[in-house]
């Protein structure tokens, strides 16, 4: 009997084991091959080329590799999802963490759950129904398919993100500062923009991050408001293609082994990079608010 | 010494918990009075009760009047706000806020308007050198005042509320999170700080109720059973349960 259950102790044990090392190896391989199909962009250009060229003209003859339009657009419309969900996310946050009423919290919290299940092809599909002629007509724009499109969209499946981990933030901060500052004659108000927020920020601002490392990866709903024109943007207002845009319409005309094919997983690469890097500095964030 | 404070027939309840049964009291300005009594007796209500902050907890009821300089703190036109800039709070664990140890001082100023841009590294200093804690801090006011000792948290604390010019000082077990030798430092600094502010103190060490205080209050199940002078009440109680308390024979 005792030499069963140690059998099964051992066995339990293993296979614990060989699953943790098993997320590890997966994740290895996948970055392993990324990187392998990935550099081999560099047969066909030059890394300062690939980074920096302005065109992309994949199919041309010679093709042109240049990826800047494509880091631009992205980078603008995760600018934008910033601008607009950041504020927006840390306000609601606190609504919910500190003002709003029991009964308009958790039917609020109910929403933004609900908002985090949203698939974001569905989203896509209001984005390009309801926002983009929205756009188009209030602007007056030619077309309302447009980095702001993206961004919208974008912000929106940052919310839930930033609100839930910026929330728990909030409501991680010890109640003895809010006493001692109310007890000081602070307003709520007071209590909560001097001091709550600095006792909260690691956590706010690791929120945020993880909320843009959510989004700088989101392919479907871009892809179906942005325009995907691959030019330099200028402004929100006109069509740019993002990175994952591209992978994403393109992977599957792309001739395996063509200098086309090795530049989609370079982007790829340059992709992982990018988010691999907001989500490090967010745990930096997330650690550091732990260990005080 | 005139009264500062004047509790008459307080009645508070938590939901239908009656915590707090006809009590009523007179404070004396700038002495030390002590509440003392067994845990869970209402000491920190009745305290809560004199800065209002019994108004941030859902349900509770209160009944009675409280007068602070001859107003009655809980008629409708007073603002809590100013009362809690007179009325100040020291609280059992130090809870200086995460900023810097200016901005902990400048905090309360700020919020209530009291000082323009230039004035405020004065007042830091002056609040500072008001709980002795100027030559220890000078030279480390931009650093976080959660790295302080557990000591130079409480002073700082008590320094906030020189800096709004408080009257009255609450402190519920100032002392309980400190080592003997700090408490003592405390102690003294309580005695200094009186010819400025009347000092209202909850303590559960009979000692320190004893030497520091100049009246005391003894609770009991949400009634003060007897007030007076610390040295009639530590030497001759009338109440048969104040003298089973200080004696030790419950509690
Ligand atoms: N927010 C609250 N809701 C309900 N009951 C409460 C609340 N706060 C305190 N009480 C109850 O009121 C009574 C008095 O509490 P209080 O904190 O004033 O006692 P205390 O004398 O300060 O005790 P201690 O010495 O342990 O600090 C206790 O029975 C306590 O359980
Ligand atoms: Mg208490």
């Amino acid at each position: 009997m005792a030499g069963f259950r140690k059998v099964k102790e051992f066995v339990i044990e293993k296979l614990i084991f060989a699953s943790g090392i098993a997320s590890i190896i997966f994740v290895a391989l996948i970055f392993i091959f990324l990187l392998s199909e990935g550099v081999s962009v560099l047969k066909s250009t030059s890394l300062g080329a690939f980074l920096g060229g302005r065109f992309w003209y994949p199919i041309s003859d010679p093709p042109k590799l240049g990826i800047l339009p494509l880091i631009l657009g992205s980078l603008l419309v995760t600018a934008g999802a910033i601008v607009l969900a950041v504020p927006l996310g840390i306000g609601a946050a606190f609504y919910i963490a500190d003002v709003a009423p029991a009964k308009i919290r958790s039917l609020l919290k109910s929403g933004v759950e609900v908002l985090a299940a949203i698939p974001s092809v569905v989203l896509g599909f209001l984005g390009i129904t309801l926002l983009v002629p929205f756009l188009k007509h209030t602007l007056g724009l030619p077309t309302g398919l447009t980095a702001l499109a993206g961004s919208i969209m974008l912000a929106f499946m940052a919310l839930p993100t930033i609100i839930t981990i910026a929330e728990d933030a909030i409501n991680a901060v010890p109640r003895e500062y809010k006493e001692g500052a109310l007890a000081l004659g602070a307003t709520h108000w007071q209590t909560l923009t001097r001091v709550i927020i600095y006792g909260a920020m690691p956590g706010i601002i690791a929120a945020s991050m993880l909320g843009i490392g959510r989004v700088i990866g989101e392919t479907m709903a871009v892809m179906m408001v942005t325009g995907n024109a691959a030019v330099i943007p200028t402004s929100l207002l006109q069509p740019v293609r993002t990175l994952t845009a591209t992978i994403a319409a393109e992977m599957g005309e792309a001739a395996k082994g063509s200098p086309h094919y090795f530049a989609l997983f370079a982007v790829g690469l340059v992709l992982f990079l990018i988010s691999f890097l907001i989500n490090l500095t967010a745990d930096l964030f997330l650690n550091r608010g732990k260990k005080r | 010494m005139s009264a500062k404070i004047k509790v008459e027939r307080l009645n508070l309840w938590y939901g239908a918990f009656h915590a707090l049964i006809d009590v009523g009291l007179s404070v004396r300005e700038k002495a030390i009075t002590s509440l003392i009594g067994p845990s869970g007796c209402g000491k920190s209500t009745l305290l809560r009760c004199l800065n209002r902050m019994n108004d941030l907890i859902d349900d509770v009821r209160i009944e009675g009047s409280v007068r602070i300089d001859g107003q009655d703190i809980y008629a409708g036109t007073s603002a809590p706000t100013a009362l809690r800039k007179k009325v100040g709070m020291v609280f059992q664990r130090p809870n200086p806020f995460p900023l810097s140890v200016y901005e902990n001082i400048a905090f309360g100023p700020k919020v209530h308007h009291l000082a323009k841009a230039d004035e405020m590294d004065d007042i830091v200093e002056d609040s500072l050198k008001a709980v002795h804690l100027w030559d220890e801090l000078k030279d480390r006011l931009d650093e976080n005042a959660l790295a302080l000792s557990l000591e130079q948290k409480q002073r700082l604390c008590i320094a906030r509320l020189a800096a709004v010019r408080s009257e009255v000082l609450l402190m519920d077990e100032p002392c309980s999170a400190l080592d003997p030798l700090a408490t003592l430092r405390i102690e003294e600094l309580m005695r200094y700080l009186r010819s400025d502010y009347t000092i209202l103190i909850v303590t559960h060490n009979m000692q320190q109720a004893a030497r520091v205080s100049d009246d005391t209050g003894f609770m009991l199940l949400g009634e003060l059973i007897e007030f007076g002078r610390t040295t009639d009440i530590f030497t001759r109680p009338q109440d048969k349960r104040t003298e089973d308390y200080i004696t030790g024979r419950f509690g």
